[in-house]
């Protein structure tokens, strides 16, 4: 029997993703053992045309990494979604939106303005901007084009496994494919890391205050960091009481907070929300103007709580971005 | 000439505002409006809960998304919790979630606290009128129909409206 094939595509994205499958070091000899890669365009020379080629379902998994912001990565999505018979969205941009969805804080046209005509390093004495079609010599080119907003991949295609992580973690991607080859996969829909929240199994637990009530906001520079002491109450905002574990804690080893790539265990809809209101709920304050001094140590809230998941949220994007059929 | 009476009355915006009000205090003050046969804006969907200290985040955030066009909370006076300390984690959240509406582009009046003690039935009645003309000045929400359907989209089409309109 021949092997099981796969593929791994990337869409708004920086590359950590396939990183992580590198990063499988020797074990990726046992992955390409078991299965084909016949599409990886990041590794591998492999193009469009060979997907259409293929047959409905017949790659046995499909890992997309990146949000969708393009017609392009549209239409790829669709297309592998019908090649595939298990399509995974692989690491936070694919599964909440990540870092390219805080794009969403912006309208298209803002961001367009900022990016060919107002940045501090942009020389475009023509104001050109980028066009879906264009007459070249050879004949006319057709460009895909950028969507109003960022979007995570279960917004535009059906989605049956998640891998979370800024890159995901190899002893997720590993358990997966391990899952996928043995067929004991489980329910449509769940996320293929621990269901628990990164303080559970946080090395520094046993240091974390029942009450950590946090004085003054801190961000990393400001302080010499304790090594040993929950991050939490040293009043550095670690997103760990809402996120998901399964990291390792790279991170908090790191002697760094966490910041939420892994985004929310399955009881929580709006992963932002929950952290700020557990670390809102930690301000060792009951008076009103004491508590908004010590909020401005929190500079950006919506960069901070939403960092990996601002399409994921319940509010998607900023009001006005984004609005009924997609009409601003 | 008889009056047309084919007006578009329904089409006028009415605000729909979910209120989550604590037990011990605001819904008991709701109550006592009710019974004191005080009238006020119908516009108000009132959900009790133990505590405004149970009012995560997330729930606001929610009803905004189902399509409630102001979400307002009513607690105890600081002071007067019944769990001693849920109105004070209320106020903590709801000032940390105010700057993150800004910066999600709700107006301001969309959101709401207020310390309603069980005996202050007219201030029930005083809040939810004032609330409902603020948010029928600031007309709908309309957040029930994100995101929307992708549509491909020139990348010249002019969005200038949108990007006054959303300058932060």
């Amino acid at each position: 029997m021949s092997k099981p094939k796969a593929g791994f595509y990337w869409c708004a994205s920086c590359g950590g993703c396939e990183e992580s499958v590198v990063d499988l070091a020797e074990d990726i000899l046992g992955v390409v053992d078991a299965i084909d890669f016949v599409f990886f365009p990041v590794a591998m020379d492999f193009k469009r045309q060979d997907v259409e080629a293929m047959e409905d379902d017949e790659m046995t998994v499909c890992f997309i990494n990146g949000a969708i912001r393009t017609s392009e990565q549209r239409e790829m999505a669709e297309l592998l979604r019908r090649k595939s018979l298990f399509l995974i969205a692989y690491g936070s941009c694919s599964y909440l939106g990540g870092i390219p969805g805080l794009a969403n804080l912006y309208s298209r046209e803002q961001i367009m303005q900022f990016v060919y005509h107002d940045s501090p390093s942009t020389a475009n004495p023509e104001g050109n901007r980028p066009q879906t079609a264009f007459k070249a010599p050879e004949g006319d080119l057709e460009l895909p084009s950028l969507d109003r907003e960022v979007k995570t991949l279960d917004q535009v295609v059906d989605v049956d496994y998640y891998i979370p992580g800024c890159a995901p973690p190899t002893a997720l991607l590993k358990a997966a494919v391990e899952a996928l080859l043995s067929g004991e996969l489980p329910p449509k829909g769940s996320v293929l890391a621990p269901d628990k929240a990164l303080c559970e199994d946080c090395p520094r637990i046993d240091t974390k205050p029942d009450e950590p009530l946090i004085t003054a906001f801190k961000r990393p520079w400001e302080i010499e960091i304790d090594h040993e002491k929950c991050l939490l109450a040293q009043g550095l905002l670690c997103l760990g009481p809402a996120t998901r574990t399964g990291c390792d804690h790279v991170c908090i080893n790191g002697n760094m907070p966490c910041t939420g790539c892994m985004g929310p265990v399955s009881r929580v809809r709006d992963h932002g929300t929950a952290i700020l209101s557990a670390l809102a709920s930690l301000i060792d304050s009951n008076d009103e103007k004491e508590i908004e001094d010590m909020l401005d140590g929190i500079p950006d809230p919506a960069g901070t709580f939403y960092r990996y998941g601002l399409p994921h949220s319940t509010l998607f994007a900023k009001c006005g971005i984004t609005h009924g059929n997609g009409e601003v | 000439m008889p009056e047309d009476v084919s007006l578009p009355i329904a089409e006028e915006f009415e605000p729909r505002i979910v209120a989550f009000f604590c037990n011990w205090c605001t819904y008991t003050a709701s109550d006592l409006a009710g019974t004191s046969r005080m009238t006020y804006a119908p516009n108000t969907r009132v959900i009790r809960v133990m505590c405004s200290g149970r009012i995560d985040p997330q729930f606001i955030l929610a009803a905004l998304r189902g399509g409630a066009d102001g979400v307002l909370l009513g607690g105890c006076h600081p002071g007067d919790c019944h769990y001693q300390a849920g109105n004070y984690k209320c106020l903590r959240r709801y000032r940390l979630l105010k700057r993150l509406l800004a910066q999600m582009g709700i107006e301001e009046q969309r959101v709401r606290l207020e310390w309603i003690a069980a005996s202050e039935g007219d201030r029930v009645q005083k809040v939810t009128n004032e609330m409902v003309e603020q948010i029928r000045k600031l007309g709908p929400l309309n957040l029930e129909h994100i995101p929307a359907p992708d549509v491909d989209v020139d990348a010249e089409e002019p969005l200038a409206a949108a990007a006054e309109g959303a300058v932060s």
